[in-house]
């Protein structure tokens, strides 16, 4: 059997119920895609790496990436007063210019959830919360489930959680499937709207691009609205390559089945320069589609001053210093 | 059969390591009679940028040591630089022009420099420092700091003696610095350099780029993470010193002028290299608790 994607327009419902019949039907798909070309997808990440993108472009690209930032902080030192002040920062990122953009989401732990929501009020800047036993996801279904619920509970827009990486790696899919199936679930709110659910795969921890590619179809197939690299906890984070392996997988299920789905890359994203590297590749592999907040986002801590000061070199003509914004 | 030339193109000091430009771009460097000596890379406003970054980084370690131990950093370098004498030697005669013997004493004298500049170290604080006299129950403490990043325009003329005796006083007091070297006359600010890779220095500490200090320099005076900058590199250019002044106005920089004319350098240095360096901290303590 030739590796292969699924045909151009399949029937996602169909689809879905084909492959997940059982283990063995769901793991002959997952094997079934193309492998990756490590030396190859390395290659074309590094050499898209190396565009020049200056003045006009640039300016562009740096308001692109303050807005598609999902500022987070996931410590166990975090208290209701850091988070608020982190919120305020998500909304106003640089108080000494008006036209700078907010940005697209604060990310906390749950319990956080409320604090941030009385900051953030309805200044369109959404919640993201970490659920699911992050960063482990070691933790009984019923535990991750009213985790998930609680967030929602709470205010949470958007729900970020972790797969069950021993899982995976041991090859049981279907109930990594199962288990992404049922957070989706849990993220509905009473109202019949739901919060948007991001799959954070930890790369780092999955060895190989085969299996980034194979757990983004896994993903996708189970109704993640985002596919996200990594938690922040584990290096390495967030690679140019393994974001380029999870671009190629969106843009091939948007191909195959026309749903659309997002990308996160996250942790270890740390300059204004590696951002716009990242939107270089968001724009040549996956699509000018995916160049908005709604289907592209940063998570990302110190990356948001970089950009600040890149942006203030640009506005002003000079370089800037940490001395001008917050310490977060 | 004659030995091939090995024509050499020298490198920018950067945060302990020796990059290329960013540009890409070097130039000719001319000895004291017109003959090509060696190429050096031309830093560009991003070279300087990352210096900066490099200088930012490395201040809190420096800053944080013990007096003492930077002045035995200090006298380190110029240990290294005894060693190395000979190089020096030559790179000062073929830089400035000038014959071996009056290199040497050039040498001589940076080497004593340093030294001299290592021993103020750990003294700086009690003849600058005070326990000034206050109207209350209070101790009340005077202790100079370093200022922090400082931007030094090395001296054009001057290519060892006039470098050492910017950058050492810059350093000695916890600051960190980066150094753009005179441009006609750049090898023995890069031969320097590495004297302080192989010193105990840490990176970042000093950083050097050879360049062109009215190009770099605008760069330097407006970046808002420096905290100083010395324009003793523009001596005699009055328009493009005040240019710098001005761009160095927007963070409150602590700027130390530009002379009309390049000075002598082998007189006995004042403590104002230091001090315009520095900064007053006062702290008030209760007495009796």
């Amino acid at each position: 059997m030739t590796a292969t994607y699924p045909a151009r327009g399949a029937d996602l419902d169909g689809l879905v119920a084909d492959v997940t019949r059982s283990d063995a039907t769901l793991r002959r798909f997952l094997h079934g895609l193309p492998g990756v070309d490590q030396v190859g997808a390395e290659a074309r990440a590094a050499a898209l790496g190396t565009r020049s993108i200056k003045t006009t472009a640039k300016a562009f690209a740096l308001d692109l990436a303050i807005r598609m930032v999902d500022l987070t902080t996931l410590e166990g030192q975090d208290t209701p007063g850091k988070v608020r002040a982190l919120a305020a920062k998500a909304m106003r990122p640089d108080p000494a210019d008006p036209t700078c953009p907010s940005v697209a989401a604060v990310c906390v732990y749950p319990d956080m959830v409320a604090d941030v929501k009385q900051v953030l009020g309805d200044s369109g800047v959404h919640i993201a919360a970490v659920a699911t036993a992050f960063p482990s996801g070691r933790a009984a279904m019923d535990i991750k489930l009213a985790d998930t619920r609680d967030a929602v509970e709470a205010g949470a827009d958007e729900i970020d959680m972790v797969i069950d990486r021993g899982a995976f790696l041991s090859g049981r899919y279907l109930q990594v499937f199962e288990e992404i199936a049922a957070v989706r679930e849990a993220c509905a709110r009473p109202d019949g709207t739901s919060a948007h659910l991001k799959v954070i795969f930890e790369t780092g921890e999955l060895q190989t691009y085969d299996n980034v590619r194979r757990v983004s179809w896994l993903a996708m197939l189970a109704g993640a609205h985002f596919i996200k690299t990594s938690t922040g906890k584990v290096q390495p984070a967030a690679t140019l390559p393994v974001t380029l392996v999870m671009l190629e997988a969106v843009r091939d299920f948007r191909e195959a089945t026309g749903r659309m789905v997002g990308v996160k890359p996250a942790g270890g994203i740390r300059t204004a320069k590696d951002a716009v590297k990242y939107l270089v590749t968001v724009n040549e592999v996956a699509g000018q589609d995916w160049l908005d907040p709604d289907w592209f986002r940063f998570g990302a801590s110190t990356l948001l001053n970089d950009l600040l000061m890149q942006r203030t070199k640009m506005t002003t003509g000079r370089y800037s210093g940490p001395d001008y914004f917050t310490l977060d | 059969m004659t030995r091939l030339d090995v024509r050499k193109t020298y490198k920018l000091y950067i945060d302990g390591a020796f990059p290329r430009s960013e540009s890409g771009h070097s130039y000719e460097v001319l000895d004291g009679k017109g003959r090509f000596v060696a190429n050096a890379a031309l830093a560009s406003r991003k070279d300087a940028r990352d210096a900066v970054v490099a200088a930012r980084k490395a201040f809190g370690g420096w800053s944080g040591r013990t007096a003492y131990n930077r002045a035995q950093i200090l006298y380190r370098v110029a240990e290294i630089m005894e060693d190395r004498r000979p190089q020096f030697v030559d790179a000062v005669a073929r830089a400035e022009g000038i014959g071996d013997g009056p290199a040497g004493k050039v040498v001589d004298a940076s080497i004593d420099r340093l030294v001299w500049y290592a021993g103020w170290a750990d003294k700086i604080t009690q003849v600058l420092g005070n326990a000034n006299p206050v109207a209350g129950p209070f101790f009340n403490l005077s202790t100079p700091e370093p200022t922090g990043v400082v931007a030094v325009l090395a001296p054009q003329g001057s290519s060892l003696l006039g470098l050492v005796s910017t950058v050492a006083p810059v350093i000695v007091t916890g600051n960190t610095a980066v150094v753009v070297s005179s441009y006609a006359r750049p090898l023995p600010a890069v031969t320097f350099s590495e004297v302080l890779a192989t010193s105990d220095v840490p990176g970042g500490v000093v950083n050097i780029l050879t360049g062109d200090a009215a190009t770099v320099g605008p760069w330097l005076a407006g970046h808002m993470d420096v905290n100083a900058i010395d324009l003793g590199g523009v001596a005699g250019r009055p328009a493009l010193a005040t240019e710098l002044e001005v761009a160095a106005a927007d963070n409150l920089k602590r700027v130390r002028r530009a002379p009309a004319a390049e000075p002598d350098w082998t007189d006995e240095p004042d403590l104002g290299a230091m001090t315009d360096f520095l900064e007053t901290k006062t702290v008030w303590h209760p007495i009796g608790l």
